[in-house]
């Protein structure tokens, strides 16, 4: 139980069926975006050439917006009856906890896209003139950057004054690139203009760059040292 | 030290002067351009001196993050703090120049862009500092420096897919340059790392004193503490 797998394991079934049996971060998060598409879809009532060439940025932001929603219980969570200073003192690594928390965001980013996908495909009449095949990748490739950065800053914001609204201050400005390729990325695939293969290099390099950074400075973060 | 403070000050703002009469009569109107042209003495030299703060933000933090050295820190904050100050100054004479050359007060090509989402992450970064609880702040800023610097590749890569519009550097770009311009822009970019490094010299004294001062106050109430028991 103590090996880092087994940590990161356990943690991660601990992390799930908390939120199988609450669905708070899933529920606040399936709302807000559910929010975001609507005030979207009326506030520019496109038509589909239109939405095609806008989707891509829409869906992107719906997700980022509502996946911060979620990232900040992450942590959060733990403060109550001090269990983030129980890991503090325990001797299980810190990066296989972290891992397990990426990991657990993930899976709930996901399942907020794969709900909320359908959605976007009905209020803005999309559909895929490039190959969408790539879509795929680039949503993988999209929310493990956006989970993999939101959780780091996240257990950053949780020692800050003001938490809640530290996690966007911090990790907005970090993400653009990521952000602007996964924009990018789908609106080449959905108009079938340009070819996406750069962005979802690009993606993948920020992947790499990014997980590396992060585990390689969880633990000062985690001890606050 | 002490003493060098003021020589240093006097010197600063003597060329500061010289590098405004340079930057306003001796250099040579720009023939296309005109006289806006002039604002390239300003604009230029506090991006460089912007970067070079930047730079030593980012040398001190892992400085910081390997010694734990607090002096370190405390030059990356006053690097950070002065760095946002000229960034900032970059990013208002940038658009003042653009309208009337350009007709456009903002475009997103690849050095606007790097400049603002550097101003950007330096600004989180100085939020970061604010919101944190003092005995973490050191650690996680440098942290955040750290990983900010990583982005930037990240950035120039993704704005360089699109098309770039700013003229390309004038110095090592493959353009040509008057030499009386030259040499007023590197007299301004003298005059403002003197003046960065004045600012930023005294901010690092500040710091210091101010954790001075904070340190011998805790100590003092705990001493009271201990006394009135």
């Amino acid at each position: 139980m103590t090996s880092p797998p087994g940590v990161t394991r356990a943690t991660l079934v601990k992390d799930l069926r908390l939120e199988w049996r609450s669905k708070d971060a899933v529920n606040s998060m399936l709302f807000f975006a559910l929010l975001v598409v609507v005030i979207f879809s009326f506030s520019f009532d496109p038509t589909a050439e239109e939405s095609r060439r806008i989707a891509g940025g829409l869906v992107w932001v719906a997700f980022l917006f509502a996946a911060v929603v979620a990232l900040n219980q992450t942590w959060a969570r733990e403060l109550r009856n001090q269990v983030l200073d129980a890991y503090r003192v325990s001797p299980a690594s810190a990066n296989s906890l972290f891992f397990a928390k990426v990991l657990g965001n993930f899976i709930f980013v996901s399942v907020l896209q794969a709900l909320m996908t359908p959605l976007f495909v009905v209020f803005y009449n999309l559909r895929a003139v490039g190959p969408a095949y790539q879509l795929l990748f680039v949503a993988v490739l999209g929310t493990w950057a956006l989970v993999v950065n939101g959780t780091f800053f996240a257990a950053m914001s949780v020692r800050t004054r003001s938490r809640e609204i530290m996690l966007p201050l911090l990790l907005f400005p970090i993400t653009i690139p990521a952000l602007l390729a996964m924009v990018e990325a789908t609106s080449s695939i959905l108009t079938g203009e340009f070819s996406a293969k750069f962005w979802i290099v690009l993606l993948a390099v920020y992947d790499v760059v990014f997980t590396t950074g992060c585990l390689l400075f969880f633990e000062i973060v985690l001890h606050g040292e | 030290m002490k003493r060098a403070f003021p020589i240093f000050a006097v010197l600063t703002a003597g060329l500061l002067t010289y590098g405004l009469y340079g930057a306003l009569i001796q250099a040579p109107t720009e023939q296309t351009m005109g006289d806006v042209q002039r604002i390239f003495y300003y604009h230029v030299p506090s991006a460089w001196t912007a970067f070079c703060l930047f730079f030593v933000n980012l040398a001190a933090s892992i400085v910081y993050l390997v010694w734990r050295n607090p002096k370190a820190d405390a030059l990356a904050l006053a690097s950070a703090e002065v760095g946002v100050v000229f960034c900032t100054v970059v990013l208002v004479t940038g658009p003042i120049w653009a309208r009337p050359v350009w007709g456009i007060w903002w475009t997103w090509d690849l050095r606007l862009t790097l400049t603002l989402v550097l101003w950007l992450i330096y600004v989180s970064y100085l939020m970061l500092r604010r919101f944190s609880s003092s005995g973490q702040t050191p650690m996680m800023a440098a942290v955040l420096a750290v990983l900010g610097a990583l982005d930037v590749p990240l950035v120039y890569f993704s704005i360089w897919f699109f098309r770039t519009q700013h003229p390309q550097p004038v110095i090592g770009g493959g353009g040509s340059i008057d030499p009386r311009m030259l040499h007023v822009l590197l007299m301004n970019w003298l005059a403002f790392m003197c003046f960065a490094t004045l600012v930023c010299w005294s901010r690092y004294r500040l710091e210091i004193l101010r954790r001075q001062v904070e340190e011998t106050q805790a100590l003092e109430s705990l001493l009271a503490a201990g006394s009135s028991r």
